[in-house]
C-alpha cells in the first residue's frame, strides 16, 4: 500500500452497507432488548397470514432470539444443520401455530455471529431465494446495534424499530435510528410504539424523535429522515398472558386492544409492502 | 493470535478501538535504503507503537508494513487522542542505519470502534478499521481516520429533548400539560 493506493478488498466492494435492500423482506428491529420486538414479529405475522399473505419469520438473531419460545416451537432441523449441510432449507422451515412459516436458527448459529464474509453470502443467498415464495419475509433482528444486527437490517427493504415510551428504550432506539440513517443511509424508518398507555401515545413519541433527529442529525440536502408511526400497541394484560401461555395473542384473545392494534399495523404494513 | 484477540475484544462488549497502522512509502524506503534498511525501520516503528500504547493493548503486525493495534475498553474520546500520538511519535522518530543519513518515515492510520454494549466480529470490525486507513492514504497519508462510531452516542442535549419533559413531570405523550408539549400532544393525537 505504500507507493501505489489500493482499496483494500472491502473498501472496494463498498457500500459494503447499505447492500442492495430486498424487497418484500422487513427488518423488525429495537434499540434495547425486552421491549417486545419477538411478540409484535410473531404476532404481526399471524395477522399478516389472517389476511390471506404468505408469510415467513426469519430468526436473524442467529440463535439468541427468543422466536422458538414465544411460539413454543422446538424444531428437530434447524438453520444450523443447513449452514452444516446437513439438511435441506426446506425442512427447516416449519408451521407456526398462526398459519404462518418460521425459519428458526438453531441454537449452534451463534458460532455464525461470527460474519465472515461466506457467512454472509450465504445467508444473503437463502434469503433472497426465500424471498419469491413469499408475500412478506419477516426478520426479527437481534436487539442493539452490532454488526450482526446491521447486516440484517441492511438485507431488508422496509425497518421496523420497535421502542417502548421508556427513556431507555426511547433513548437505543434513537441510537439505533441514527446508525441506520449514518451507515445504511435509510431514509425512511417505520415506528411501533409498543406497550403505550394512552391513545395518540406513540405518535406524539414519534412526533418528538424525528424532532430530535432533524435537530441533531445532519443529512445531505435532499435525503431528510422521515419516520412514519406505523401504530402503537396499548399496554395490555392478555399481552402478558398470551406470552405466559406461550401462545400467539392473535389467536388467544383476539378481540384485546392490543390483537385488535396488531390487525391494523398488519393492514398498515401490508399496504406498504405488497401494495395492490 | 491476533484474530484471537481481536474476535475476544469485539465480542467483550466494552468500548474498543481497533487501529491499522501502515507505513508510507515503505516501498520507497526499501528501493532507497535497502531492505535491512526497511527492516530497522520496521523495528523502530514496532517499537515506538508499543511505547505509546497501555500495557494491556496489543500491537501485532499484520501484514507487510501494516499493524494492528488492538485497545481494549478505550473510550471514543480517548481513540483521537491515543492515534495522534502514535502518528506524531513516529513522524518525530528517525531511525539511524548504517550507511548515511537516519530515516525519517510517517503512518496513516485508520481506526474503528467495536461498538459499546453490542456484539461485533473480527472480520467486520477490521473491515471497517481498513475502510477507514484507505481514506487516510487517499486523503494524502501522514493522517489519522476513526470511523464515525459517535453517530452510536447520544448526547446529553438529545435526551434532553427526547424526554426532557418527563423530569418536569409532563412527557408530551403522557400528560398533556400546558404550553408547546399540550400543543405538540393535542395536535398528535389525531389517529
Amino acid at each position: 500500500m505504500s507507493d501505489v493506493v489500493n482499496p483494500p478488498a472491502s473498501a472496494a466492494k463498498a457500500p459494503e452497507v447499505p447492500l442492495r435492500p430486498l424487497g418484500k423482506v422487513v427488518a423488525v428491529t429495537s434499540g434495547k432488548g425486552g421491549v417486545g420486538k419477538t411478540f409484535v414479529s410473531a404476532n404481526l405475522a399471524a395477522a399478516l397470514a389472517k389476511r390471506g399473505l404468505r408469510v415467513l419469520v426469519l430468526d436473524a438473531d442467529l440463535g439468541l432470539a427468543n422466536l422458538d419460545v414465544v411460539l413454543n416451537l422446538y424444531p428437530k432441523v434447524t438453520l444450523h444443520d443447513v449452514f452444516q449441510g446437513k439438511a435441506k432449507l426446506e425442512d427447516a422451515i416449519v408451521k407456526a401455530p398462526g398459519g404462518f412459516s418460521v425459519l428458526l436458527a438453531g441454537s449452534g448459529m451463534v458460532e455464525y455471529s461470527r460474519l465472515t464474509p461466506e457467512v454472509r453470502n450465504e445467508f444473503l443467498n437463502i434469503i433472497a431465494g426465500l424471498v419469491p415464495h413469499y408475500d412478506i419475509v419477516l426478520l426479527d433482528t437481534g436487539a442493539g446495534i452490532s454488526d450482526v444486527v446491521l447486516f440484517a437490517v441492511s438485507l431488508a427493504s422496509e425497518v421496523i424499530v420497535v421502542a417502548t415510551p421508556e427513556p431507555t428504550s426511547l433513548t437505543d432506539a434513537y441510537a439505533t435510528i441514527k446508525v441506520l440513517v449514518g451507515q445504511q443511509k435509510r431514509q425512511i424508518i417505520r415506528m411501533v410504539i409498543n406497550q403505550t398507555a394512552r391513545l395518540g401515545d406513540g405518535r406524539a413519541i414519534t412526533v418528538q424523535l424525528q424532532q430530535v433527529l432533524d435537530r441533531f442529525v445532519t443529512t445531505e440536502p435532499g435525503r431528510s429522515i422521515r419516520l412514519i408511526h406505523m401504530g402503537d400497541i396499548p399496554g395490555d394484560p392478555s399481552v402478558r398472558q398470551a406470552i405466559m401461555r406461550r401462545q400467539l395473542l392473535i389467536q388467544n384473545a383476539p378481540g384485546c386492544p392490543a390483537a385488535l392494534a396488531i390487525t391494523q399495523l398488519a393492514q398498515k404494513i401490508q399496504e406498504v409492502v405488497v401494495p395492490r | 493470535m491476533l484474530d484471537r484477540t481481536i474476535d475476544m475484544v469485539a465480542r467483550s462488549g466494552e468500548p474498543a478501538l481497533l487501529l491499522m497502522v501502515d507505513i508510507d512509502h515503505f516501498k520507497a524506503v526499501n528501493d532507497t535504503h535497502g531492505h535491512p534498511a526497511g527492516d530497522l525501520v520496521l523495528l523502530a516503528v514496532a517499537q515506538t507503537l508499543a511505547k505509546c500504547v497501555r500495557p494491556m493493548d496489543t500491537v501485532a503486525r499484520y501484514g507487510g508494513e501494516e499493524f494492528a493495534v488492538v485497545l481494549p475498553n478505550c473510550h471514543t474520546f480517548f481513540g483521537v487522542t491515543v492515534a495522534e500520538r502514535i502518528r506524531q511519535s513516529i513522524q518525530n522518530m528517525s531511525v539511524p542505519i548504517a550507511s548515511g543519513q537516519p530515516i525519517n518515515v510517517t503512518v496513516s492510520i485508520g481506526g474503528a470502534y467495536a461498538p459499546e454494549w453490542v456484539r461485533s466480529t473480527a472480520s467486520l470490525w477490521t473491515e471497517r478499521a481498513d475502510v477507514q486507513l484507505y481514506r487516510a492514504k487517499h486523503e494524502g497519508r501522514n493522517r489519522v481516520i476513526l470511523d464515525t462510531q459517535q453517530e452510536i452516542f447520544v448526547s446529553a442535549e438529545e435526551k434532553n429533548m427526547l424526554f426532557g419533559h418527563l423530569a418536569q413531570g409532563e412527557p408530551a405523550w403522557i400528560e398533556a400539560g400546558s404550553g408547546d408539549a399540550a400543543a405538540l400532544a393535542a395536535g398528535q393525537r389525531v389517529n
